[in-house]
């Protein structure tokens, strides 16, 4: 198969083998489970539980408002505690409405949907209708529910379903172990998807460091013509959608579409997995598996962990800390945001927990720009690092948006590759943030216009109505005295 | 020589009658950035800015009477929108934005009098004789005219709260 090159990219160290041979585990269930409401892109989903409630595993404990939403389900059986804000698994630190789930113990089962019978005779709305039940979002990191993601068959003409198994972070092996050890499931999965999507082929994409991944995956498609597994040249970040449909197919999406506009669906291997549970088994997603892993951990591994488990207690099961870890990581080291406290849940979207040393971390203090264009020449994105970092940092923000900072997708090349070691993620993701604000302000401010000239509509109609009565009031009012007259 | 400075008393008599008709029939009512401005402006009437309305802000502005921040509901992207329009280089670093606010019925309080009702410029106050009122938060822009005649004080400005939807990094703090 001929791959396209994909501008830029980094080498950096993976690591992956602290936790690659490492099997899938189950944890013991944690003494509380906390389920924001929010862990997708979208709206919050809306608690129908109350605190004293019993609930059992897989039920329905939050339903999704709208149609980017996706609904929350108990992963295993007890009591609510309460529905409250708490801290979130967010840079920001904020809270957020959460709910506190007690297990039992006894993790018995609800009554779940009936799997349905002959997905491949149903219709692809019917397989789009259970995945949003199921609540799936994309468990390669960027929690987009997966049913609207399954639906643009109907808006686009598409091509490939690509199943995306790169895994290119450093330090992550959670797809790696789930396409040696569930790789049948997988497989179904992604069928299942692309009978939805209505595409004729599917392909998966593994990075070529993970050998033993690509030779389960072949054999559990090899009786599937139209399921082609490619290992993919080792390069970060080819595991971004984008620029693995690029390497794949040489379609460049353009700036600020989706992959979909050129014909193509990525869907991560762990969503694929939970599309077939959920089709197969009518399991709603309730665990997911998460590396646990860095230089300052004890005993790195890949736990299967029920959404809501305390990230404290995933580190408690791999024996806690070996030295105090300079830096505690969301998601892989390169694209990871740093982790508030322990003590915040693991979400549908946490791919990794990373404990790293302060030598994995390599904290430099940063030094004046040298001009050297390291940055430049890595950007995946094509876009000139230097020169926007310059404008934001005297905030000429609008300059740097026409110079596309929202295209950058924090991937942290262009940061990993400088030698003067200057924050340039932080920077753009200062200036989307800001943006993003600005855009969001004057969205307000056109609203409140509209609202303003509704109302004095409203008021004049008002004012004319009452005119029009006392107008009429005046005409009638000679005709009752001539009525009287006559009587 | 005569017939130098007849010509050009002439000329200068005539064109001068035809600038001064022109200026009277041709004139424009109203300053048309006048009207530019008042487009950018929120149009809710607020009158936090010390005007009656917002034609009247427009107004000052036009005539570079009043400064670029003058709006508080519009806010930075107001302040910057209208900074280009004039040609202005406002310095808005050192504008502190009052923070977004919206308003809070204390429920114990409000006796449903319906004068915070007639108030509101965008419709944000559900509610009706003798009954509770309400404050539809996203729809508020927080003008606090409501507030104002609220005979109760039962009505206060609180500030929006911080949410992760609308929380962004900090620009990073280092010197070079």
């Amino acid at each position: 198969m001929k791959f396209y090159s994909i501008r830029g990219g980094v080498h950096p160290n993976y690591r992956k083998d602290l936790t690659s041979e490492r099997p899938i585990v189950a944890m013991p269930l944690p003494e509380r489970l906390f389920i924001p409401l929010q862990q997708h892109i979208g709206a919050p989903a809306e608690a129908l539980v109350e605190a004293g409630d019993r609930v059992r595993k897989g039920q329905l404990i939050a339903r999704s408002q709208g149609v980017v939403s996706a609904p929350k389900h108990a992963p295993t059986s007890g009591v609510i505690e309460a529905v409250s804000p708490l801290t979130a698994p967010h840079p920001s630190g904020l809270a957020q409405a959460t709910i506190i789930l007690v297990p039992d113990g006894k993790d018995e089962w609800a009554s779940l949907p009936d799997p349905i019978a002959e997905p491949f005779d149903a219709l692809p709305a019917a397989i789009c209708e259970r995945v949003a039940q199921a609540g799936i979002v994309g468990l390669g990191g960027a929690a987009f529910p997966s049913a609207v993601k399954l639906g643009l068959g109907r808006q686009h003409r598409l091509e490939i379903l690509l199943i995306n198994g790169a895994e290119c972070e450093p330090y992550l092996t959670c797809d790696d172990r789930l396409m040696r050890e569930r790789a049948k499931e997988i497989i179904d999965g992604a069928r299942l998807m692309a009978h939805a999507l209505g595409v004729p082929r599917v392909i998966v994409a593994v990075e070529a460091n993970k050998p033993q991944a690509i030779e389960s995956m072949t054999r559990a498609a090899e009786h599937f013509a139209e399921v082609s597994v490619i290992a993919v040249p080792v390069q970060y970040p080819t595991g971004s959608a984008h620029h693995l449909v690029l390497a794949l197919t040489g379609r460049e999406t353009p700036a600020a579409k989706r992959t979909a506009d050129v014909g193509v669906v990525v869907h991560n291997v762990a969503t694929a997995r939970a599309v077939q549970q959920a089709i197969r088994h009518g399991r709603p997603l309730t665990h997911r598996v998460v590396t646990v892993s860095g230089g300052a951990m004890r005993a790195p591994n890949n736990i299967e962990a029920p959404i809501g488990a305390p990230v404290g207690s995933l580190v408690d099961f791999c024996g806690g800390f070996s030295t105090p870890p300079r830096r505690l990581v969301n998601g892989g080291p390169m694209m990871g945001e740093p982790l508030a406290s322990l003590d915040v849940p693991v979400v549908k979207g946490t791919t990794g927990i990373l404990a790293l040393t302060a030598e994995e971390v390599g904290e430099q203090p940063a030094s004046p720009c040298i001009r050297c264009g390291s940055c430049i020449s890595v950007c995946p994105c094509g876009l000139s690092p230097v020169e926007l970092a310059a404008l934001i940092r005297r905030d000429r923000i609008d300059v740097a948006g026409k110079l596309g900072v929202m295209d950058c997708m924090a991937c942290g090349s262009c940061a990993w590759a400088c030698p003067s070691h200057l924050p340039l993620v932080q920077y753009f993701n200062y200036a989307k943030g800001r943006l993003n604000a600005e855009a969001l302000a004057q969205r307000k401010i056109e609203r409140t216009r509209t609202l303003v000239e509704a109302h004095n509509l409203r008021q004049e109609k008002a004012v004319a109505a009452s005119q029009a009565v006392a107008a009429a009031r005046k005409t009638s009012q000679p005709r009752l005295q001539a009525t009287e007259v006559v009587e | 020589m005569l017939i130098d400075v007849g010509s050009l008393t002439i000329m200068g008599v005539a064109l001068g009658g035809l600038l001064g008709t022109a200026a009277r029939f041709l004139a424009v009512e109203e300053d048309p950035l006048e009207e530019e401005l008042k487009a950018m402006l929120p149009g809710s009437q607020c009158g936090q800015c010390g005007h009656v309305g917002c034609a009247q802000a427009a107004a000052a502005l036009a005539r570079g009477e009043a400064p670029v921040t003058l709006c508080p509901p519009g806010g930075k992207a107001v302040a910057e929108a209208l900074a280009k329009k004039l040609g202005i280089s406002a310095d808005l670093s050192e504008h502190t934005e009052k923070a977004a606010e919206f308003a809070y019925i204390d429920e114990d309080l409000c006796i449903g009098c319906t004068r915070c009702l007639k108030e509101c410029s965008v419709d944000a106050i559900l509610g009706a004789n003798k009954l509770m009122h309400t404050v539809i938060a996203e729809a508020c822009h927080g003008c606090g005219k409501c507030a104002l005649v609220c005979p109760t004080e039962g009505i206060v400005m609180r500030p929006l709260p911080q949410t992760i939807a609308l929380w962004h990094w900090p620009k990073p703090d280092i010197s070079h």
